[in-house]
């Protein structure tokens, strides 16, 4: 199995190159990440990610056969040879595919990440009607790995001044939530050209999500509860 | 003047409406302007003439050239936002963008009205 993966060790290395490795593995069942583990130990200075292995901790993105995803459930048979693994776009390279999400989680610090209510905590927890929790579907289950954000060519453009898909995912999953009061300030917050209409509908979020979300249409959400306030 | 990165300027919503309501404008006019012409058995300088006579035709044919300026303006805003990144060269380029466009507007009036 062949893979020409992206190094670059700032210390040691005057420009990043491609290293073509081989590995004598059948596909079968196996996930990318256990053929990078294996890469590791044929050489161990070989930099990613990695933690829970189960695509829930959204540690090992980077950019697969140009199409970023998460290495740990992405099954090694539906790749094409010889596997080219780059680190996530974008963002600066720490070493290898080792990325420095700093940006990234300044702008999803920026949307206020968190339930505002001022009403004095309750006994129990502040329930909703399932009703109302059903808005949260396709919102709560993002877990920040990046694909999207580092896939959007207005994240490239402007890392510092627009959110990025996953922030304004995230920004929607709490102007949904009944339990939120701080909507009027959420949506000031995001009505700016750059922080929101930066993002001109091109869906490469959607496209690459590993977990399947639909950040546009989260987008789309915001953009129509502006005009619900402002008409 | 301290270097920080600035944002928050509490517009782009109306620009974004904007843009999408002159663009079913100019989508209905080439429409009706493609339907008008596969009609016309013949195209002559008196055919022209004759569609372009009406107040009716000539007020469509502003109301389609006033949304194309305002969309482009967004348009070219957007790109003038993207590549060009000191607020100097950003600000003369916006405003020579929207008096050209203001330009234009006047211009279409005179061509449309014959002045």
């Amino acid at each position: 199995m062949k893979f020409k993966i992206y190094r670059y060790n700032p210390e040691a290395d005057n420009a990043p190159y491609m290293q073509d490795y081989d590995l004598d593995l059948q596909a079968g069942d196996a996930m990318l990440l256990d053929a990078l583990m294996l890469l590791r130990q044929q050489d161990d200075s070989l930099g990613f990610r990695k933690s829970c292995r189960e695509g829930v901790c959204g540690s090992d993105a980077m950019n697969i056969n140009g199409r970023n995803g998460l290495a740990c459930i992405t099954p090694l048979s539906s790749l094409k040879q010889p596997i080219e693994i780059r680190p996530l776009p974008g963002l600066p390279v720490i070493r290898d595919l080792v990325v420095d999400m700093t940006q990234f989680f300044k702008q999803y610090h920026s949307i206020k990440p968190y339930l505002v209510n001022n009403d004095p905590p309750p006994e129990t927890e502040r329930l909703q009607s399932p009703k109302d929790r059903v808005e949260l579907d396709g919102l709560y289950e993002c877990i920040l790995c990046a694909c999207c954000t580092t896939s959007c060519p207005s994240f490239w453009w402007n890392p510092d001044k627009f959110v990025g898909p996953a922030g304004l995912l995230q920004a929607y999953r709490f102007l949904a939530d009944t339990r939120d009061q701080d909507t009027a300030a959420r949506l000031d917050n995001l009505e700016d050209p750059y922080r929101l209409f930066r993002c001109h509908t091109i869906m490469n979020c959607v496209d690459v999500c590993p977990k399947e979300l639909n950040p546009t249409e989260a987008i789309g959400k915001i953009k129509d509860m502006m005009v619900k306030r402002m008409v | 003047m301290v270097n920080r990165i600035v944002t928050g300027a509490h517009y782009g919503l109306r620009d974004w409406l904007a843009q999408r309501v002159s663009a079913v404008v100019m989508a209905v006019y080439v429409l009706a302007m493609a339907v008008w012409a596969l009609l016309q058995p013949a195209f002559g300088y008196d055919v022209w003439t004759e569609l372009f006579s009406g107040n009716l035709m000539r007020s469509f044919s502003l109301l389609f050239l006033l949304s194309l300026f305002y969309h482009a303006w967004v348009g070219v805003r957007d790109i003038v936002m993207d590549y060009v990144k000191p607020a100097g060269v950003r600000l003369l380029i916006h405003v020579l963008v929207i008096l050209a466009l203001i330009l234009y507007a006047i211009w279409a009036v005179q061509i449309l009205w014959g002045l």
